[in-house]
């Protein structure tokens, strides 16, 4: 269903014609790819248009967004580190020298 | 067609901590400290990898090492550019996944006094390459993608 979808929006009925499976089987399947955030549906008509997500399979998007919440994690725990270490005299540890060039 | 592609983005993150500004630049500034909090600490799921291990943190030195997450193999490399005691870090960094370069950054971290601590400010700005959205995309992508049909795999059970 994903390989069909990857080529191009298709309606509820075309994804189900290569599979021996129901419309109400085939229409089940949407529904829980809808769910995963895989596929996007919408219902023109009388028929229900699938299409892939693009924000999901872009990874480069995927990448940035997973970087930028890596980022905020990090700075999660720097907090939790800071209060873990408040009470110890002159901070977490000594600071590296650093040396101006 | 053409695999290379090069995507742009900047991002900034704002946290106030209630600590001074010396606590906090302290925390960048040595490895102890770095890896109770920083990349190397706490990441879930990760392993560390096999390669060069570096932290010299100074104007010009180098920051190094991998991991492998979700069997995939990155690495970070970063240079510091500026360090201000107290008040500022630049520094630029590669990150390879499996020997693919997928980014090329530059991180500006910005410590300022505030009333209640000190109030860190995070930008990036970084050029996503073609390693991770060309041909060895769907390898790099496994382990996003494997997490998503996790969820699914749970969903339908």
């Amino acid at each position: 269903m994903l390989e069909r979808l990857s080529q191009g929006p298709a309606s509820v009925s075309e994804l189900g014609k290569p599979l021996d499976m129901s419309l109400a089987a085939v229409l089940q399947h949407v529904q829980i790819l809808e769910a995963s955030g895989l596929v996007d549906s919408r219902k023109l008509g009388r028929t229900r248009t699938c299409s892939l997500r693009a924000e999901t399979l872009r990874s480069a998007e995927r990448w940035i967004s997973e970087r930028r919440t890596f980022v905020e994690r990090r700075l999660d725990r720097l907090g939790e580190y800071l209060a873990d270490t408040a009470d110890q005299p002159g901070g977490a540890s000594p600071a590296a020298p650093h040396d101006p060039i | 067609m053409s695999d290379r592609s090069v995507i742009h983005d900047t991002f900034a993150i704002e946290r106030t901590y209630p600590a001074s500004p010396s606590r906090v630049f302290a925390a960048f500034a040595s490895k102890e400290a770095k890896d109770t909090w920083g990349d190397t600490g706490g990441l879930d799921e990760a392993e560390p990898a096999t390669g060069p291990v570096e932290f010299d943190f100074r104007i010009g030195g180098r920051e190094r090492f991998g991991n492998v997450y979700q069997g995939v193999n990155y690495t970070y490399d970063a240079l510091y550019y500026d360090i201000v005691p107290d008040e500022r870090l630049v520094y630029s960094y590669e990150m390879y996944a499996d020997g693919s370069r997928i980014s090329v950054s530059v991180a500006t971290i910005e410590f300022a006094e505030a009333d209640d601590g000190t109030t860190l400010t995070w930008t990036e700005q970084g050029a996503y390459l073609d390693g991770i959205d060309g041909k060895d995309a769907p390898r790099l992508r496994h382990g996003g993608t494997s997490e998503m049909l996790d969820g699914l795999a749970k969903y339908l059970a």
